[in-house]
C-alpha cells in the first residue's frame, strides 16, 4: 500500500454539481473550505496536496491557506487510513469507565499501537478526545458511527462483523 | 426523585419525537406564528424580561447578546447555532439534536427573526455525523413546509439555514474561534472587542447562540417570561439540562429547574455512586470548571450564581463524577492532557503552558516527580490563566478563555487534593 500518495498529480471531484451546492449554499467561496474537504476526504480518504490545491482553485485563495486551514484540524488526514478507523475518546469519563484497557485491546489483538494503521489497511486505531457521549462512555467511533457502552467483549463482537 | 415536568424533553421517550408532524401536534411552529406577528423589539424585550441565560457555558443573558446586533447598517446579519459541543462531560446538545431537532429550529428562527437575519447556520462538530444527516432532513422538511424559505408562513421574512460541519476543534466552541473556522480558516479565536455582535462573520453583526439556549425560545414565547422567571433562581431561571458522567449507577442527561442540588443529581437521579463507594471529587460544569471537593458537592445548588460564589462555574452543566477510587493525579494528568491536545497555538502562554503541565503532571504520575513540581504547575497555570482571583474577576493572558479553562481545573486538583499530589512525590523522595 502506498501509504502517501501526496505527490500525486491533480485531484477533481467526481460530483461537481455537489461542489456548487456547497458553494451557493454561503456568502463567500472560502467559506465552502471546511464543507469541501470534507467531500474531497470522503472521496479520496484524505486529504492530499493535490486536493489542497483544487480546494484552493475553486475558493480563489493561496493553496498554503487552505493548507493552514486542512492541517488545524484533527478530522482531516494528511495520508491514507485504514478501512476502519477506530477512533477511542480517552477523555476522563471515557477513561473512568474503561476507555484504557479498550486501547490495549486493540493493541493487543492487532498489534498496532495509537496512529498506526495494520499491514492489511483493514485498521487504523485512534487515540481521541471528547467525543461528546460522556454518559455512554465507554465510547469508539468507527468511521462515521459511534459505538457506545463497550466492554472488552461487545468491542470484540463489532470487530468481528467488520468486513 | 424530582417531580419536575420536563419541558426541553418533554417528548423525547415517545416514537418519532423528531419528525415535523410529531412536533407540530404537541404544538410546534406555534410560537414561530406568534413572533411573526410581533416586531422584533418585542421579541428582543420579551427574551431580555425572561433572564434566559446563555446555556453553552458562559452564560451571557440572550436577549442582551441580541440587543448589541446594530439595528440600522447595510451589512447583513448572521446567527449561527453553536452545536459544537465539545466541553467533557457535555452531550445535552447531541441528545436535543437527536430527539427535538425542530424545537431547536423553531428556536432559531425566533432568534433569526429577533435580530434581523436572513441566513443562520448550524455549526455542528464534525463526530456527530449521524446529527448531521437528521439536520439535513429537518432542514429539508422546513423548507417543505415553508417554515423556511422566502415569506415564512406567509409573512414577510425570508430565512435560510445552512449546516456546516466541523472538523475536531475543541477551540470552535469559542464563539471567534467558530466564526473564523466557519470562514474556512484555523479556529483560532479573536481579539475582543469587536464582539461579534458588531464584527462577527464576514465582519458582519453575528450572534452565536447554543443549541440548548435556542431550544428555550419557543417556551418562553409561548408561556411568557414570568413563567420561565418562575422556574428556578429568577436571575438565572428556566429549566436546565445537566449531564451526570464518571462514577455513577445512572449516567445520563437530567432536566430539572436551575438550582438543584448538586447532591440530588448525583445520588437520586444519576442512581448515587458505583458499587458503594464514597465520593471524591466532581466537576460541576465541564473539565473547564474548578473541581469541587465531596464535601463542597454534597452542599451546593447547580445554578449560575451559587457556583460563582464558592470559585467554580456552572458552565455546560457537565458534571464528572469521581469515587474514591479514582486517582487524583492521574485524573488531572487526563485533564491537562485534553487541554494540551486541544490548545490552538495561538498564544504562547497556553500553547506552552499546557504542553509544560501535560510533561509535569506525566512525571509526577510516573513516580518522577520532585517537590518543586507543585509550585511549578501553580506558576504555570497563573501564567496561563492569570492570577485567579474570583474578588477582582480575571486576568487571563490569553485571547480566549481557554486559558482559564484549563487554568481553573489544574490548580484546583493541586490545591485541593495537595495530599494526592505530594504522595506520589513523596514515595519518590523516601525511595531516593
Amino acid at each position: 500500500m502506498s501509504d502517501n500518495n501526496f505527490h500525486k498529480d491533480s485531484f477533481e471531484y467526481v460530483n461537481p454539481d455537489l461542489v456548487d451546492n456547497i458553494l451557493s449554499q454561503y456568502p463567500d467561496k472560502r467559506s465552502a473550505t471546511l464543507p469541501l474537504l470534507h467531500l474531497a476526504q470522503t472521496q479520496e480518504g484524505y486529504i492530499s496536496n493535490a486536493v489542497v490545491d483544487t480546494v484552493a482553485q475553486i475558493t480563489e485563495t493561496h493553496p498554503a491557506e487552505v493548507m493552514d486551514c486542512a492541517s488545524f484540524y484533527t478530522m482531516f488526514y494528511s495520508r491514507v487510513q485504514g478501512r476502519y478507523i477506530l477512533q477511542v475518546c480517552q477523555t476522563l469519563s471515557c477513561s473512568l469507565n474503561g476507555a484504557d484497557a479498550l486501547v490495549d485491546h486493540i493493541t493487543d489483538r492487532y498489534g498496532i499501537g495509537p496512529g498506526e494503521t495494520t499491514t492489511d489497511g483493514k485498521f487504523t486505531l485512534m487515540k481521541v478526545e471528547c467525543l461528546g457521549s460522556c454518559g455512554t462512555a465507554p465510547v469508539v467511533q468507527i468511521n462515521n458511527d459511534y459505538h457506545e457502552g463497550l466492554s472488552k467483549e461487545k468491542l470484540d463482537e463489532l470487530l468481528e462483523s467488520l468486513q | 426523585m424530582s417531580d419536575f415536568q420536563p419541558i426541553l424533553t418533554e417528548h423525547i421517550h415517545q416514537k418519532e419525537c423528531h419528525t415535523l408532524s410529531f412536533y407540530k401536534s404537541v404544538g410546534g411552529y406555534s410560537a414561530l406564528e406568534k413572533v411573526l406577528a410581533m416586531s422584533a423589539d418585542d421579541v428582543i424585550e420579551l427574551v431580555k424580561a425572561s433572564n434566559l441565560r446563555g446555556r453553552g457555558g458562559a452564560g451571557f443573558p440572550a436577549g442582551v447578546k441580541w440587543s448589541f446586533i446594530p439595528q440600522d447598517g447595510e451589512k447583513p446579519k448572521y446567527l449561527i447555532n453553536n452545536a459544537d459541543e465539545s466541553e467533557p462531560g457535555t452531550f445535552k446538545d447531541r441528545l436535543l439534536i437527536n430527539k427535538t431537532p425542530h424545537q431547536i429550529l423553531e428556536g432559531m428562527i425566533v432568534a433569526s427573526y429577533a435580530i434581523g437575519c436572513n441566513t443562520a447556520f448550524i455549526y455542528i462538530r464534525g463526530e456527530f455525523f449521524k446529527e448531521y444527516q437528521l439536520l439535513e432532513k429537518v432542514v429539508a422538511e422546513a423548507y417543505e413546509e415553508n417554515l423556511l424559505g422566502k415569506g415564512i408562513l406567509g409573512s414577510d421574512y425570508d430565512l435560510d439555514v445552512v449546516i456546516h460541519r466541523g472538523a475536531g476543534a475543541y477551540i470552535c466552541g469559542e464563539e471567534t474561534g467558530l466564526i473564523e473556522s466557519l470562514e474556512g480558516k484555523r479556529g483560532w479565536p479573536r481579539i475582543k472587542p469587536p464582539f461579534p455582535a458588531i464584527e462577527g462573520y464576514l465582519k458582519c453583526p453575528t450572534v452565536v447562540n447554543n443549541v440548548e439556549t435556542l431550544s428555550n425560545l419557543p417556551h418562553i414565547i409561548n408561556r411568557g417570561p414570568e413563567w420561565f422567571k418562575s422556574i428556578g433562581p429568577e436571575k438565572g431561571p428556566g429549566p436546565k439540562l445537566f449531564c451526570v458522567s464518571g462514577n455513577v449507577n445512572r449516567p445520563g442527561v437530567f432536566e430539572e429547574p436551575m438550582g438543584i442540588p448538586l447532591k440530588d443529581l448525583i445520588f437520586d437521579l444519576a442512581g448515587g455512586i458505583k458499587d458503594g463507594n464514597e465520593l471524591k471529587a466532581v466537576f460541576p460544569g465541564g473539565s473547564s470548571s474548578a473541581i469541587l471537593t465531596a464535601e463542597e458537592a454534597l452542599s451546593v445548588n447547580m445554578d449560575f450564581d451559587s457556583l460563582a460564589e464558592i470559585n467554580t462555574m456552572l458552565g455546560s452543566a457537565g458534571v464528572i463524577v469521581m469515587d474514591e477510587k479514582v486517582d487524583m493525579v492521574q485524573a488531572c494528568l487526563n485533564i491537562a492532557r485534553f487541554y494540551a491536545h486541544e490548545s490552538c497555538g495561538q498564544c504562547t502562554p497556553c500553547r506552552e503552558g499546557t504542553a509544560w503541565l501535560s510533561k509535569i503532571l506525566s512525571r509526577i504520575a510516573s513516580g518522577d516527580g520532585n517537590s518543586n513540581d507543585i509550585d511549578m504547575i501553580l506558576e504555570i497555570t497563573d501564567n496561563i490563566g492569570g492570577l485567579i482571583d474570583f474578588s477582582k474577576g480575571s486576568f487571563g493572558k490569553t485571547i480566549c478563555p481557554f486559558g482559564e479553562a484549563v487554568a481553573w481545573p489544574v490548580r484546583s486538583f493541586v490545591e485541593k487534593f495537595e495530599n494526592d499530589f505530594r504522595q506520589y512525590i513523596s514515595q519518590e523522595e523516601s525511595v531516593a
